[in-house]
C-alpha cells in the first residue's frame, strides 16, 4: 500500500483539504453548480454519516445494541422544527438555524442520558428492549401532541439545511467523535465492549463511559434529525420508526463497527444503495434487512470493522519513528 | 506493622452454596501473602469480593483501615487494588499498548467534553499516557509488541501483559490469581524471579493464589490455607507446611480426586 | 359493574392471545438466551397462512388451526436453521440483529405482497349468550378455551416429558448439558417449532376475533406479546402467561379511560417502568455471571 495511506498527512494538508471541501460546498450552494437531485443526495449523505458514526459509538465501539436511534432523530427533528417554525420563526436563519439544531441535539442528548442511566441496571439484550420501548414511546408520544401536528405531521418547516451547514455538522461530528474515541473515555467505552468486568477491575468507570457514549451518540442523532427535518420540510411520526433505525443499523454494520472510516463508507454505500433501490418500493425494505442478516452471517464486523483509515487517527497513536525496525 | 488489607468475617453465598465462610485475612504492607487451597475452596471468590465484583453476603473488607466492600469495583481499583484473573481477561481486540493505557487512564483527570474539543490538558494527558505506558511495557519486555493485538500474543506474554496492565494502575496491593497456571517448572522458576523483581521494583504488596506449592513456599512471607470457604491454617511457609490440618486437606483431596 | 365484567372478558380474550405468542418469545429466550424479534412476524404470517388456506379450501376451524400450526412450526424451524444456528457461537449482538432483520424481511415481504389489509372469511359463526348485562360470544369462549388448553398442554409437556425436561436442562445450564448427551440441536429446533406453532394458533385465533389482518400486526400485536414476556420475566414460561394477562388487562382498561391513541404509549411506558424497578420481570430471576 502507498505510504500516504498508512500515515496521516501533515496537519496543514488536512486543514487545506477541509477548507477546500467546505469552500466547494459553499460554491455549489452559491452558484448552483449541481442540480437539485445531486444536492439532495449529498445532503442526505452528510446526514447519514452523522447518523452512522453516532450510532456506531454505542453499537460499534461500545458493542451494545440500540435500535432507538430513529427516536433520537425524532426528538431532534421535532424540537428543532418547533424552534425554527414556532418560536424563533422570525429570526435570521444564519443564527437561528444553528440554535435550532443545537436545541434538537441537546434534547436528544438529555433523553439519551436517561436511557444511559437505565442501561446500568440491565444486561445486553435488555438494552435492545429498552431502546425499542423508547422508540415506540417517542413515536406514539408525538402522535398524541396536537401542538406538533400529531399523527398528521409537522408541516411548513423552512428549507434551511444547506449543503454547507450539512458539511459543517458532518465534519464537527466526525472530529468530536474521533477525539472522544481516542481519549480515555473512548478507550473506556471500548473496554466495556471487550470485557466489562475486566474494565471495571482496571479502574474504568464503566457507568461514566456508558453515559458518555449514550449522551454523545444521542446528541448527534438529534442533530441529524434536525438537519433531516429542515431538509425534508415535512416530518411525521411514522418517518421515525423501526425501519429508519434499521437503515442506520445497516449503515453501521455494513461500513464496519468501531470505525470512523467505516462509518463514512457505510453511510456512502447505503445512500447510493437507497437511491438505486428507490424504484422497488416496499421491496426495498425487504432487501435492506436481508443485507443486515447476510452481513451478520458472513461479515459481522462489516467492511472496516475495528480498523481505521489512518487519516482519522491522531498522530500520537502511531509508533514513534525511532522505534521502527 | 499495620495491615494494608483486612478481610473481616466475610461470607459469600450463592443461593444455597457458601463459597466463602467467615473468612478472616490480614495482609501486611510489603508482604507477599499466599492463598492456597484445593479446587473450589473459594479463593477466586475471595478475590472477587475484595475487588468489589461481588458484595459480600456478610462481613467487611478494609483497605488502609477504610471499609471498601460495597464500593464499585472501579472505585476500589482506583483506590489502589489491582488484579489479574485466573482465566486471562485481556482486552483481546485492542493493542498491547491500549490494554495498559486503559488501566493507566484511571488516574487521568480531563473531562469528556474536554476530550471532545481537544483541550490542551487532554492532549498533554494523552501524550503522557503513551510515554508512561511505553516505558512500562519496556520494563515488562513487551515494548516490541506494543502495537500488536493483545489476543495474538503467545500465552506467556498474555499473562505478563495482564500483570503489566494491573501495574499501570499504580496499585499498592496486587492480587494475582494463579500466575503460574499453565507453566512448566522452568517457566515457574522464572516467574518467581519475575515476581521478586516486581515486588522490589514497584514496592507493591502482593496477595497471590497459587496451586504451585514450590512457588508459594519459596516466594511468600505468609500463607493462608482455605478449604470449603474456611480458613484452616495461617502462618509462615514453615508453619503451614507442617500443619496437620493442611496435610489432611490436601491428602484428603488427593484421595478424593486423584 | 356489567361494563366492567364485559371489559374483563375482553381483557382475558386479548391476554390469552398475547400469552400464546409470548410463550414463543420466552421459550426461545430460556433455551438460547436470545430475543427472537422475528417471532411477532411469524405470528403475523400465520394469520396470512390461515387467510390463504381458507381462500383455497374452506376447512372447518379445527382443521385450519392444526394446518396453520404445522405450517408455522415449519417456518419457525426454517428460520432457526438458516439464520440463527450459524450464529449460535457468535456474539449475542449478532443474533439479536439477525432476528430483528428476519422479522423485518418477513414483515415487508408480506407488506409488498399484500399492501392493504385483508378481510378474513368467517371461520366460526359465533353464538351470543347474555348473562344479565354481559354478552359472551361462543367465539370468546373458544379462544380462551383453546389458549388455556394449549398452555396446559405445554406446561405438562415441559414438566413431565423427556423432551421438556431436556429443554429445561438446557435453559438451566448451557455449558455442561450438551456434554451429557442431550441432542441440543434437536431440542432447540423443537423449541422453535413449539413456539412458532403456538404463535400460529394465536394467528388463527386473532384472525377469528379481529378479522382484518395486515402486515403490521407483527409489530402492533406481536411486539406487545413480547412486552408481555418481558414483563413476566423473559425466559420464564409461567411468567409469560402472567405478563400476557396483565398486559391484556392494562390495554383494555387503558382504552376505557384514555383515548385509544394512548394505548402504545401506556404499554411501552409500563415496560420501561417494570424494567427499572424489576429488571428481570415479575417472575424472572437474575443470572449471576461467574468470573
Ligand atoms: N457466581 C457464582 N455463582 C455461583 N457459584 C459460584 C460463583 N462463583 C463461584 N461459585 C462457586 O463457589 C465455589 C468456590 O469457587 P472459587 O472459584 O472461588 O474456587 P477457587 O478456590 O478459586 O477454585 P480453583 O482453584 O478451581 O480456581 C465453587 O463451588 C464455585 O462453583
Ligand atoms: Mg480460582
Amino acid at each position: 500500500m502507498m505510504r500516504w495511506f498508512k500515515q496521516p498527512p501533515p496537519r496543514g494538508v488536512l486543514l487545506a483539504l477541509l477548507a477546500a471541501g467546505l469552500a466547494a460546498c459553499f460554491a455549489i450552494e452559491q452558484f448552483g453548480l449541481v442540480d437539485d437531485y445531486v444536492r439532495f443526495v449529498l445532503i442526505t449523505l452528510g446526514i447519514n454519516i452523522i447518523l452512522c458514526v453516532s450510532l456506531n459509538l454505542v453499537n460499534g465501539w461500545m458493542g451494545e445494541f440500540s435500535v432507538g436511534h430513529a427516536g433520537f432523530m425524532a426528538l431532534g427533528a421535532y424540537l428543532s422544527a418547533c424552534v425554527s417554525v414556532k418560536w424563533l420563526g422570525w429570526g435570521d436563519p444564519l443564527w437561528m438555524f444553528p440554535l435550532a439544531v443545537m436545541a434538537g441535539g441537546l434534547l436528544a442528548g438529555a433523553v439519551g442520558l436517561l436511557l444511559g442511566l437505565l442501561s446500568f441496571k440491565t444486561r445486553g439484550d435488555y438494552l435492545a428492549i429498552i431502546t425499542l420501548a423508547f422508540l415506540m414511546i417517542v413515536k406514539s408520544g408525538i402522535e398524541n401532541i396536537p401542538y406538533v401536528g400529531g399523527p398528521r405531521g409537522f408541516l411548513g418547516i423552512g428549507n434551511h439545511t444547506t449543503l454547507l451547514w450539512t458539511a459543517v455538522w458532518t465534519v464537527l461530528t466526525l472530529w468530536a467523535i474521533r477525539n472522544l474515541v481516542y481519549s480515555r473515555f473512548g478507550r473506556g467505552i471500548v473496554a466495556v465492549r471487550e470485557d466489562e468486568i475486566a474494565a471495571n477491575a482496571m479502574g474504568v468507570d464503566t457507568r461514566k463511559a456508558k453515559l458518555a457514549a449514550f449522551v454523545v451518540s444521542s446528541f448527534f442523532g438529534g442533530v441529524a434529525g434536525a438537519l433531516f427535518a429542515h431538509q425534508l420540510q415535512f416530518i411525521n411520526p411514522g418517518v421515525f420508526d423501526i425501519v429508519k433505525s434499521t437503515e442506520i443499523l445497516v449503515m453501521v454494520y455494513l461500513g464496519g463497527i468501531g470505525s470512523l472510516g467505516g462509518s463514512i463508507l457505510g453511510a456512502a454505500a447505503f445512500t447510493i444503495l437507497a437511491q438505486v433501490l428507490q424504484p422497488l418500493g416496499t421491496w426495498r425494505m425487504v432487501i435492506l434487512p436481508l443485507i443486515l442478516v447476510l452481513l451478520m452471517l458472513f461479515r459481522p464486523r462489516g467492511i472496516m470493522g475495528m480498523r481505521e483509515f489512518p487519516w482519522f487517527v491522531p498522530r500520537r497513536e502511531f509508533p514513534a519513528k525511532e522505534d521502527k525496525k | 506493622m499495620s495491615a494494608l488489607l483486612e478481610v473481616r468475617d466475610v461470607t459469600m453465598r450463592f443461593g444455597g452454596l457458601v463459597a466463602v465462610a467467615d473468612l478472616n485475612l490480614e495482609v501486611t504492607q510489603g508482604h507477599a501473602h499466599g492463598i492456597i487451597g484445593p479446587n473450589g475452596a473459594g479463593k477466586t471468590t475471595a478475590f472477587n469480593v475484595i475487588t468489589g465484583i461481588y458484595t459480600p453476603t456478610a462481613g467487611d473488607v478494609l483497605f488502609r483501615g477504610e471499609i471498601i466492600s460495597g464500593r464499585r469495583p472501579s472505585a476500589i481499583a482506583r483506590g489502589g487494588i489491582a488484579r489479574t484473573f485466573q482465566n486471562i481477561r485481556l482486552f483481546r481486540d485492542l493493542t498491547v499498548l491500549d490494554n495498559v493505557r486503559i488501566a493507566h487512564d484511571a488516574h487521568a483527570r480531563y473531562s469528556w467534553p474536554g476530550a471532545m474539543v481537544q483541550l490542551p490538558s487532554a492532549r498533554r494527558a494523552e501524550q503522557e499516557s503513551i510515554e508512561h505506558c511505553t516505558d512500562l511495557l519496556e520494563k515488562f519486555g513487551l515494548v516490541d509488541a506494543a502495537y500488536e493485538r493483545a489476543g495474538d500474543l503467545p500465552y506467556g506474554s498474555q499473562r505478563r501483559l495482564e500483570i503489566a496492565r494491573a501495574m499501570a494502575l499504580q496499585p499498592s496491593l496486587l492480587l494475582l490469581d494463579e500466575p503460574a497456571a499453565g507453566m512448566n517448572s522452568a517457566e515457574t522458576l522464572k516467574l518467581v524471579e519475575f515476581l521478586g523483581w516486581l515486588r522490589d521494583h514497584f514496592s507493591v504488596t502482593m496477595l497471590l493464589i497459587e496451586h504451585h506449592m514450590q512457588l508459594v513456599m519459596t516466594f511468600c512471607d505468609r500463607i493462608t490455607v482455605l478449604d470449603f470457604g474456611k480458613t484452616i491454617a495461617e502462618g509462615s511457609p514453615d508453619e503451614v507446611r507442617n500443619d496437620p490440618k493442611v496435610i489432611e486437606a490436601y491428602l484428603g483431596q488427593e484421595d478424593g480426586h486423584e | 359493574m356489567d361494563y366492567f365484567a364485559q371489559q374483563a372478558i375482553n381483557a382475558v380474550q386479548l391476554g390469552s392471545i398475547y400469552a400464546l405468542i409470548a410463550l414463543g418469545y420466552s421459550m426461545v429466550y430460556g433455551v438460547l438466551v436470545m430475543i427472537n424479534f422475528a417471532h411477532g412476524d411469524v405470528f403475523m404470517v400465520s394469520s396470512f397462512f390461515c387467510f390463504l388456506l381458507l381462500l383455497v379450501l374452506p376447512v372447518p376451524f379445527g382443521a385450519a388451526l392444526i394446518i396453520v400450526m404445522l405450517a408455522t412450526a415449519i417456518l419457525g424451524v426454517a428460520i432457526e436453521r438458516l439464520a440463527y444456528r450459524p450464529l449460535r457461537n457468535a456474539p449475542r449482538v449478532s443474533a439479536i440483529i439477525t432476528a430483528l432483520g428476519c422479522g423485518l424481511v418477513i414483515q415487508n415481504t408480506t407488506l409488498s405482497l399484500s399492501p392493504y389489509s385483508q378481510r378474513m372469511p368467517e371461520l366460526f359463526v359465533p353464538v351470543l349468550q347474555h348473562f344479565g348485562g354481559v354478552t359472551v360470544s361462543s367465539l370468546q369462549v373458544l379462544i380462551i378455551g383453546v389458549s388455556v388448553g394449549l398452555m396446559i398442554a405445554l406446561d405438562f409437556f415441559i414438566r413431565k416429558t423427556r423432551y421438556g425436561m431436556a429443554m429445561r436442562a438446557i435453559a438451566q445450564d448451557r455449558i455442561s448439558v450438551p456434554l451429557m448427551g442431550v441432542p441440543v440441536n434437536q431440542i432447540i429446533a423443537m423449541t422453535f417449532a413449539i413456539g412458532a406453532a403456538l404463535g400460529g394458533a394465536a394467528g388463527v385465533l386473532y384472525a377469528s376475533a379481529y378479522p382484518v389482518i395486515s402486515a403490521t400486526m407483527g409489530v402492533l400485536v406481536g411486539w406487545k406479546a413480547f412486552v408481555a414476556a418481558v414483563i413476566g420475566g423473559i425466559g420464564n414460561v409461567r411468567g409469560a402467561v402472567l405478563g400476557a394477562y396483565v398486559l391484556g388487562a392494562v390495554e383494555v382498561f387503558t382504552v376505557t379511560i384514555l383515548p385509544s391513541t394512548y394505548r402504545d404509549l401506556v404499554v411501552y411506558s409500563l415496560l420501561l417502568v417494570i424494567l427499572v424497578f424489576k429488571p428481570y420481570g415479575l417472575l424472572g430471576r437474575p443470572s449471576v455471571q461467574k468470573v
